[in-house]
């Protein structure tokens, strides 16, 4: 097991040398720079500004420059606002992302489990399709059409919610957008453990332990709950991922200040390391949960452990 | 013994017709997406209106029978049907378009890898894996703003990352098909690769791909729709149903039908894809058989 | 000659239907037998015969849109229909039953401990380590080294004669009265077989549980079986003590499975003999005996169904045919 681990930590500090390579290499690459702005800056002052942020030195010594305060966790300062590093503008952005993914995962995974199983205990029945079918409109329904849709019925007609912002610490705030984000992933998850609990509950084993005499419900979470974890484990890496960073959309439909708005503007406005620093953080978050996901899949399945 | 192309070529084809049939579902899918398709193409010729031209004596007209605007106007008095329809032209020609980049770059690069195999399918494959941890969407997003905002980027970029998926299934396939025998025996009559991939492994992978390029449409949709509503997408004046549902949402307070009416749209277009999507999946999957239950 | 003994099971015209009228699958049609106390009952057949859908039927686990028409009592007691929390009493407990495919009926996620502990601990009220002290002297009885450390070991980490082995300790657990056998050497290698079919011989002297062994091999019987029944088509068309059966089968199908199996006091002939023809399709039986397609002794009374009908020496016959077992015999020679 072990080893397993630290052969993926292995290949995981290429990959995001790669990644942050890339994320440079595309921003320098391109025309424009962060300080064109409308305004015309007096040369003594243009050349200031691109002494300080390094922008005067040759490309090769800013990447290295680069990856070296990468590798002290270190992302830069950001060139739109003077005076903040992105650390700090991260730090500020992804709490608010954080909560709103941690509270819509849990929705999602609660909802999206219990319709799944229901509805794999009898397939083709209306306790199946019914599900199903919400399902299937979860998933065409995207988060910009049902974020909007959510705030004109929740806020605007009944009142009940306040229409976007956020205030840290109030629950009312962090619903809707919550809510909202659940949604497609509800959908998947239902969608998921239908089809993996029918495999597993058609698995020869699973008469085997009725044989036994064992009720169905034991049957059911003894035996059938792992194989069923698994393709929903394999899910969620990648989409952990994407929830805690912040829908782009959520973001901007309710007018919230994390990371996914910060990095649209830092594309918009030339910032470099804002860019950067949250392709990185993005990539080392996807790593890092395909990793968990690996070691979850060893840890349900002795097969696996076995082969690692 | 039949030839080899009389395996699994036509079999399977007929028997998904005539499974595709069978479903009433998957059937009035299709029926509603032709029908939405073809009024995205025939409404903009026929309409008086244009979905370009402003007329400040007709802005935020409801929705109505009669007076000329079915879907009512717009924020600058533009007809809302025809804008709704210039989006359903754009989202399926992108859908469409964007899904073939995306199949013909993912089927090549899994058949070969799958096909050659060794070293050469290490380093293709080594290269999807690193492409996948790339968080896909920031990414698209930069290349959009940095690059311009031509309208083929939106097809480039959009193709150019959901060939991934296609190629690791592509590749899967080809592994399994390298190891029938008609390879073998094509091998010894001394048949070089390319031919051997062109005749013989991609005509077998003829029906999984149609069934993944289907289902990559909704979402490439998707995306471009996000692109749009993102303000990355279309240029204005032109609409794509992204677009339109951003505008609806900026003035869904006092106007609701230009945020709902988009929306339905979108939502139709989709809905259908994922469902004949997923029949056509379940047609083409030899296991499930209806009806015979033992 | 048997003592007159109460019979452990008894079934009386016990049917499995699945489909709909006019397209109705019968893998079990109009069944009688019995089983008595320390019985060891044959059942033999051609794979599509109905075996494996009469022991599932007995236990109530007979796979859904499956109809069970007839009667099946254990001890007196009907099981067809009776309610799902007495089937669950008596499954595992009562009845236990040791499938055909070790690596099928063993769940990969969990240790073989888990596996044999959780019906002993359900039935029998055991405590964990109590549970597992037995299922450890039940390992160290199917003849599994190190029983103690094996409880820790997954499926996949088990040969597979040790995985049957592990099955028919599963099914011993808590000490059944009845065991039912699903082809238990079909999945393994010869030698294991014979060492399986060893140690289930020597359990059902120690033990005496009566046992159903079902396979498609009537070799394997041969030193295991005291009666033996013979299924054709989900009916059953002979049913004879053991040596009786051997010595002198009455049914040309059995003749006929008989002669196809190699022996080793006569040289072996230059083809050996097979019954010709396919195993019956269930989905489209002839109207009268299911055997007369393939059957050398066919006539025109064979397009009615033959009757069960007792026979001296305590056999059963289902067959229009009523001459003797060397007519029988005879009928399959070359002519």
């Amino acid at each position: 097991m072990l080893r397993f681990l630290l052969r993926r930590l292995l290949i995981a500090v290429p990959t995001l040398l790669v990644i942050a390579t890339l994320a440079f290499m595309l921003l320098h690459l391109t025309p424009g720079g962060p300080f064109d702005s409308d305004k015309v800056l007096v040369p003594q002052i243009q050349h200031a500004i691109e002494a300080r942020y390094h922008l005067d030195e040759p490309v090769w010594r800013q990447y290295a420059r680069y990856l070296g305060e990468l590798a002290r966790g270190d992302f830069g300062p950001s060139f739109q606002y003077r005076n903040t590093s992105v650390n700090e503008l991260i730090a500020q952005g992804l709490p608010v992302d954080a909560t709103i993914g941690a509270v819509a995962m849990l929705l999602a995974l609660a909802l999206g489990c219990t319709a799944g199983f229901i509805a794999a205990t009898r397939p083709g029945s209306w306790r199946d399709r019914l599900p199903m079918g919400v399902a299937m409109l979860g998933i065409s329904l995207p988060v910009f059409v049902t974020a909007p849709l959510l705030i004109l019925v929740f806020a605007m007609r009944l009142h009940w919610l306040p229409a976007g912002d956020w205030v840290a610490g109030s629950w009312r705030h962090v619903l809707l957008p919550a809510v909202a984000l659940a949604l497609p992933y509800t959908a998947y998850i239902a969608r998921i453990v239908r089809s993996a609990a029918i495999d597993a509950l058609a698995q020869p084993y699973i008469r085997g332990a009725r044989a036994k005499g064992l009720p169905p419900r034991l049957v059911v979470l003894r035996h059938a709950l792992r194989p069923t974890l698994m393709p929903l484990v394999s899910f969620l890496g990648p989409a952990l991922a994407g929830v805690l960073t912040g829908s782009i959309v959520v973001e901007q439909v309710f007018g919230l200040p994390g990371i996914g708005h910060l990095f649209v503007t830092g594309a918009l406005n030339r910032d470099y390391t804002v860019v950067t620093g949250i392709t990185v953080l993005y990539g080392a978050l996807i790593i890092g949960l395909n990793l968990l996901v690996d070691l979850c899949y060893a840890w349900l399945d002795p097969r696996v452990r076995a082969r690692a | 013994m039949s030839g080899a192309t009389a395996g699994p070529a036509d079999g399977p084809w007929r028997r998904c017709a005539r499974r595709l049939r069978a479903r009433p579902g998957a059937v009035a899918a299709a029926a509603l997406l032709a029908l939405i398709a073809a009024a995205a193409v025939l409404v903009p010729m026929l309409s008086p209106f244009d979905f370009a031209t402003p007329s400040w004596t007709e802005i935020f007209r409801a929705p109505a029978l009669r007076g000329g605007h079915l879907f009512g106007t717009d924020s600058l008095g533009r007809d809302l049907l025809v804008r709704v329809m210039w989006g359903c032209r754009i989202s399926l020609l992108v859908g469409i378009a964007a899904s073939l980049i995306s199949v013909v770059i993912g089927a090549a690069w899994g058949a070969v890898a799958g096909f050659v195999g060794g070293r050469v399918d290490g380093t293709l494959m080594r290269i999807v894996d690193v492409l996948y941890t790339v968080p896909f969407i920031p990414f698209v997003i930069v290349l959009e703003v940095l690059f311009g905002r031509h309208f083929l980027m939106v097809f480039i970029a959009i193709g150019a990352v959901s060939w991934l998926d296609i190629a690791r299934i592509v590749r899967g396939q080809t592994l399994s098909i390298r190891e029938h025998e008609y390879i073998d025996a094509a091998r010894a009559l001394g048949v070089r690769t390319g031919a051997m991939i062109w005749r013989h492994v991609l005509p077998n992978l003829g029906g999984l791909v149609a069934v993944y390029a289907t289902l990559a449409i909704p979402g490439i949709i998707l995306f471009e729709a996000l692109l749009s509503f993102l303000g990355l997408g279309v240029h204005a004046p032109l609409a794509s149903l992204g677009s339109l549902v951003a505008e609806g949402a900026n003035e869904m307070q006092a106007n609701p039908y230009l945020l709902v009416i988009p929306a339905t749209f979108l939502a139709a277009i989709i809905l259908c894809l994922n469902r004949l999507g997923d029949a056509l999946r379940d047609a083409l999957d030899p296991r499930h058989e209806q009806g015979r239950h033992d | 000659m048997t003592e007159a003994r109460e019979p452990l099971l008894q079934l009386r015209s016990l049917g499995v239907r699945f489909g709909r009228d006019g397209r109705e699958l019968r893998p079990v049609d109009g069944v009688d037998l019995e089983l008595r106390e320390r019985e060891c009952l044959g059942v033999v057949g051609e794979s599509g015969s109905g075996k494996t859908q009469l022991l599932l039927a007995l236990l109530g686990l007979s796979p859904p849109g499956a109809r069970l028409s007839g009667s099946i009592r254990y001890r007196g007691e009907e099981l067809v229909a009776a309610p799902r929390a007495r089937l669950e009493a008596i499954r595992g407990r009562r009845i236990a039953i040791v499938f055909q495919d070790p690596l099928g009926a063993l769940n990969p996620f969990l240790t073989i401990g888990t596996q044999l502990t959780e019906g002993a601990r359900r039935h029998l009220g055991l405590g964990r380590r109590a549970a597992r002290a037995r299922a450890a002297a039940l390992l160290a009885t199917v003849q599994i080294d190190a029983p103690a450390e094996r409880l820790r070991s997954y499926p996949h980490e088990l040969s597979g004669g040790m995985r049957q082995r592990v099955l028919i300790a599963m099914a011993l657990m808590c000490d059944p009265e009845i065991l039912l056998l699903d082809e238990p050497t079909t999945a393994l290698d010869v030698t294991v077989q014979a060492q399986v079919l060893e140690l289930l011989r020597g359990l059902r002297e120690r033990s005496g549980v009566a046992s159903v062994f079902v396979t498609h091999d009537l070799g394997a019987l041969a030193s295991m079986a005291d009666r033996i029944a013979v299924m054709y088509a989900g009916r059953l068309i002979e049913l004879a003590p053991a040596a009786a059966l051997y010595a002198a089968p009455l049914h040309p199908y059995t003749a006929g499975l008989l002669r196809s199996l190699p022996r080793l006091d006569v040289p072996p002939p230059a083809r050996l003999p097979s019954i010709p023809g396919q195993p019956p399709d269930l989905a489209g039986l002839p109207a009268g005996c299911a055997f007369a397609p393939r059957c050398p002794l066919a006539h025109e009374r064979c397009g009615t169904v033959p009757a069960l009908r007792a026979v001296a020496g305590a056999r059963a016959l289902a067959c229009h045919f009523t001459g003797t077992a060397t007519q029988v015999d005879a009928a399959w020679s070359p002519p």
